[in-house]
């Protein structure tokens, strides 16, 4: 199970200036570098045998204050990844590493996975109080607390500020719930205000429509390699004696067909040289049916890389479930692709 | 004193248009004070709880246009919770019934129903201008009745508002008949719309100027809606997202070249930034250019985009373009006025998309600036101070350092100097936000300096009551006053309660008033409604007057205490 624990860690690490904050304020010191070891730490805490009840703690912790927290979907996995690492089988029920779809059809899967229906500021509220605790330093398990606040705002720091009704009715409990705390520590706040700056309700202030606008757009134009949004899908795709790859975004099309026809588009420039190149028999100019019949027919292959890191010829499985477990897509010389198109082995090693 | 005729008078009243003005004009006599109020067509009010809709009525009969504010300023961050108040249907309900022909209303951060809409609709057979900004509470179903009942509607321009879209066909509803639109603005809808109707509405409104789009609106109907519509003069993209080498991106080129009067561009709510450049040929005319909502565009594409922009007056953008994009600004937009620089991760500490640096470099280019928002990682004294050498001409200074509590990073020094820097130099700075590490001196300098201010927001500023009081004795024009997390308590509070009537509001959250503070102050002034907000139902278990009061909002009204305020706030 390495690979996925690095890709975590990578994942994690590419996230360090989420936590930062939290680090700061839990050292009470500004340096950056620290942080990105906590941040580490972190993921290690919870990778290293952290206790049954602690990670029980850790898990229902982080359910209840889940209930209903919109989230984006990064920062979800990641602190899925996290939970997963201490091994424990009940968080994978809990946490089901399906993407979420608007349309998941049972509740509890929205608010454990999803999370994105909870207010931002019934998360910061929970944070808020939970950040008392540990002001007052009476928790017990303080140690534990710290990584579900990591992970906790890990998940608030990209969640949305919602004002709604739900708000009100879900803010109640948790204010009544550390009235007391709170009322010290509001004052404690206003002389110690170097705690926990990120988690604190209305700031920085920024209306709560363009943070939610641009959690929504940020997930849609996201282009990092690997980090694909509910919004877009953007995989690689590479051809053979192709001089650079090109991108395409898998959400935009919802059949083979489709895709196909897109990517005989992008790549037609690249055929076309190089039939030139390499001096076509005949001065049949290349048409775009030409073009089909070389991505279809013999010459070309359309193939894919999956999760598990094998190459799989394109147009098996239905297309929903290629486009979960699409990495990225290549463009293969039929001669190349022996051993996974069964047409591509009678036909001849020639080149373009 | 009357030398002329009424006729006369009015007639020169028509010219005075600015609130302010005929405010002052109704003050100078009571003929004056007639002959102003039958004439005044157009009405502002700042706090929709500061008067009553019959008594608004009641004294100017011929009003045609009304804009209300509702909820305090920091609703906006969450501050003040849902339904703490702002609805807007009493104020319908009361014109609906009396005989005002209302023909615009321009609603912020109010709440507003269906029921609303519905009834606005119904109710004023001219009604032409509905403006709703940051508001809530409605969903496309009242925009439907919106759409299909107001004949001669020209305005319908919706700016950040939470919309329960029902993907309803609310633009199929514009009747055939409708073709007197000027401005139509949707792109805070989240939802799907009929595109078929939306071209087909486009194309029977010759009049129509500025239309935004939203994300649902695709490239290749933008490209037909900007053939039917070359003479837009506003323009809001919604999706910008297409394959560079397709038929529809050559076709937009085509149609955006056709549009020669655009000088406002916004939008790009999903964007595909190798796409920008058929935006080129419109950029040198632009005078404004919101990508704050552009996540997308970012880097040299972004860049690029700007150097085209020679003639910008606003520009918001988001803190992604990064000093070194401030600086291209700083070099090419060199009639800028209004700057303003939003955080695109506003949570991830470290990500130190623009610093000092950046609006050091604008203050120097853009010597005409006079308005600004800006949010960064960090500031300097230094900074400030050379900002403040560079453009006296702020009007409105809003900075926004994501750790409230920073100092300057260089000298480890509070920002009081920088920001003493901007008031003194700036003589005419009507809004000033702040934020870094701030002690009781930068009050001073305001106090002492900011004598046109009108607005200032506080937070996690000052180390004692002095601060709030230089402000409230120095600050002469102050109207609204807004502080949270700060240590100022009731000796600064009940220092000069008469202040507050001079005032339209003042909020303070976790600050250090205590309950018999606020209790004092509504003793004092029964023109001000003192309301405590506070959802933990403390106030019913603990009514001590040395209870720290949560978050205290206090308004002068000439209607006393409101009737629809939910449980938690209690009006003292």
């Amino acid at each position: 199970m390495s690979p996925p624990l690095l890709g975590v860690e990578e994942e994690g690490q590419s996230r360090v200036s989420s936590p930062s904050v939290e680090c700061i304020s839990h050292n009470g010191l500004g340096i950056r570098e620290r942080n990105y070891l906590g941040l580490s730490d972190f993921c290690s805490v919870d990778s290293s045998g952290v206790p049954d009840d602690n990670g029980n703690n850790l898990n229902l912790k982080a359910t209840e204050l889940r209930l209903g927290l919109p989230g984006s979907q990064s920062p979800e996995r990641e602190t899925e990844h996290c939970f997963l690492n201490s091994g424990k089988l009940d968080e994978k029920t809990l946490f089901p590493l399906l993407p979420s779809k608007d349309g998941i059809c049972s509740s509890f899967q929205k608010s454990a996975v999803t999370g994105n229906k909870r207010g931002f500021s019934e998360v910061k509220g929970t944070i808020y109080t939970e950040k008392k605790w540990m002001g007052h330093g009476a928790v017990p398990d303080s140690q534990s607390l710290q990584p579900v606040s990591h992970g906790k705002y890990s998940v608030a720091q990209a969640s949305v500020k919602k004002d709604g009704p739900a708000n009100v009715v879900q803010e109640q409990p948790c204010t009544s719930n550390g009235t007391k705390v709170n009322r010290t520590d509001i004052s404690n706040n206003s002389s110690a205000p170097t705690a926990n700056r990120a988690q604190v309700v209305g700031w920085p202030p920024i209306r709560s429509f363009r943070t939610k606008t641009l959690t929504t757009s940020s997930k849609n134009n996201d282009e990092v390699d690997g980090k694909p949004g509910p919004g877009t899908l953007f995989v690689k795709v590479s051809m053979d004696g192709a001089p650079y790859l090109r991108k395409v975004d898998l959400r935009m099309y919802s059949t083979y067909q489709e895709l196909s026809s897109a990517l005989e588009k992008m790549f037609s420039c690249f055929t076309l040289g190089q039939c030139g190149a390499h001096g076509t028999p005949g001065k049949e100019i290349l048409s775009e049916s030409k073009l089909k019949d070389l991505l279809h027919g013999s010459e070309y292959v359309l193939t894919y890389e999956d999760k598990d890191g094998d190459w799989m010829l394109v147009g098996d499985v239905p297309w929903e479930m290629f486009i979960e477990t699409c990495r990225r897509l290549k463009i293969m010389k039929s001669a190349d692709a022996i051993g996974l198109a069964p047409k591509a082995m009678d036909k001849s090693k020639k080149d373009c | 004193m009357n030398y002329f005729p009424d006729e006369v008078l009015e007639h020169v009243f028509d010219f005075i248009t600015s609130h302010k003005d005929r405010n002052s004009v109704s003050l100078v006599c009571k003929s004056w004070y007639k002959i102003e109020r039958y004439s005044r067509q157009r009405v502002f009010i700042g706090n929709c709880y500061s008067i009553s809709p019959e008594r608004l009525i009641a004294r100017f009969p011929g009003l045609k246009s009304l804009t209300l504010k509702g909820k305090p300023h920091f609703a906006d961050f969450n501050l003040v919770p849902h339904d703490w108040g702002g609805f807007v249907y009493p104020w319908i309900e009361a014109l609906a019934k009396s005989r005002i022909g209302l023909e615009e209303l321009r609603l912020k951060r109010m709440v507003v129903s269906d029921e609303s809409l519905e009834l606005l609709s119904k109710s004023f057979v001219n009604f032409k201008s509905l403006v709703l900004v940051s508001c809530e509470g409605f969903t496309t179903d009242g925009l439907a009745a919106i759409a299909a009942n107001c004949r001669f509607l020209r305005e319908l321009d919706l700016q950040e508002n939470e919309v329960d879209d029902h993907r309803g066909h609310w633009l199929s509803c514009f009747p055939e008949s409708c073709t007197s639109l000027i401005s139509l603005n949707f792109a805070c809808l989240r939802g799907e719309v009929n595109l078929g109707a939306l071209e087909r509405l486009v194309s029977r409104s010759p009049n129509l100027k500025s239309l935004r789009l939203n994300r649902a609106v695709p490239l290749d109907t933008l490209q037909k809606l900007l053939m039917r519509a070359p003479q837009l003069v506003d323009l809001g993209i919604g999706s910008y997202v297409h394959d560079p080498f397709s038929e529809a991106y050559n076709k937009l080129k085509i149609a955006i070249q056709r549009c020669k009067s655009i000088r406002s561009l916004s939008g790009f709510l999903e964007v595909a930034p190798h796409c920008m450049s058929a935006i080129y040929p419109i950029c040198g005319n632009l005078t404004f250019l919101n990508l704050s909502y552009a996540p997308g565009l970012h880097g040299n594409k972004l860049m690029k985009l700007i150097q085209h922009c020679r003639k910008l007056q606003r520009l918001w953008i988001l803190d992604c373009i990064g000093d070194k994009g401030l600086g291209v600004v700083a070099l090419t937009c060199k009639e800028l006025q209004e700057l303003r620089v939003f955080p695109s991760d506003p949570f991830e500490a470290g990500n130190a998309a623009v610093t000092e640096e950046g609006l050091v470099l604008v203050s120097a280019g853009c010597t005409k600036l006079n308005s600004l928002l800006y949010f960064c990682q960090q500031m300097t004294n230094a900074a400030l101070i050379t900002v403040a050498k560079n453009c006296p001409n702020f009007i409105r200074f809003r900075l926004c350092i994501l750790d409230p509590i920073k100092p300057d990073p260089v000298t480890n020094q509070p920002l009081d100097e920088g920001f003493g820097a901007i008031v003194q130099s700036c003589k005419g700075l009507k809004r000033l936000s702040l934020s870094g590490l701030l002690t009781d001196q930068v009050f001073l300098y305001i106090g002492m300096y900011a004598e046109q201010l009108e607005m200032l927001s506080i937070a996690f500023a000052a180390d004692s009551d002095k601060g709030m009081l230089y402000v409230l004795n120095g600050c002469k024009k102050l109207r609204k006053l807004e502080i949270r997390d700060c240590p100022f308590g009731d000796s600064a509070l009940l220092e000069d309660v008469g202040k507050y009537e001079t005032m339209r509001s003042l909020w303070m959250s976790s600050c250090e008033v205590t309950l018999g503070g606020c209790k004092s102050v509504a003793e004092k002034m029964p023109t001000l409604n003192v309301e405590i907000i506070d959802e933990s139902e403390q106030m019913e278990f603990n009514l001590d007057d040395k209870q720290k009061v949560d978050k205290m909002y206090l308004y002068r009204t000439l209607v006393g205490h409101r009737k629809d305020a939910p449980e938690y706030v209690w009006i003292l």
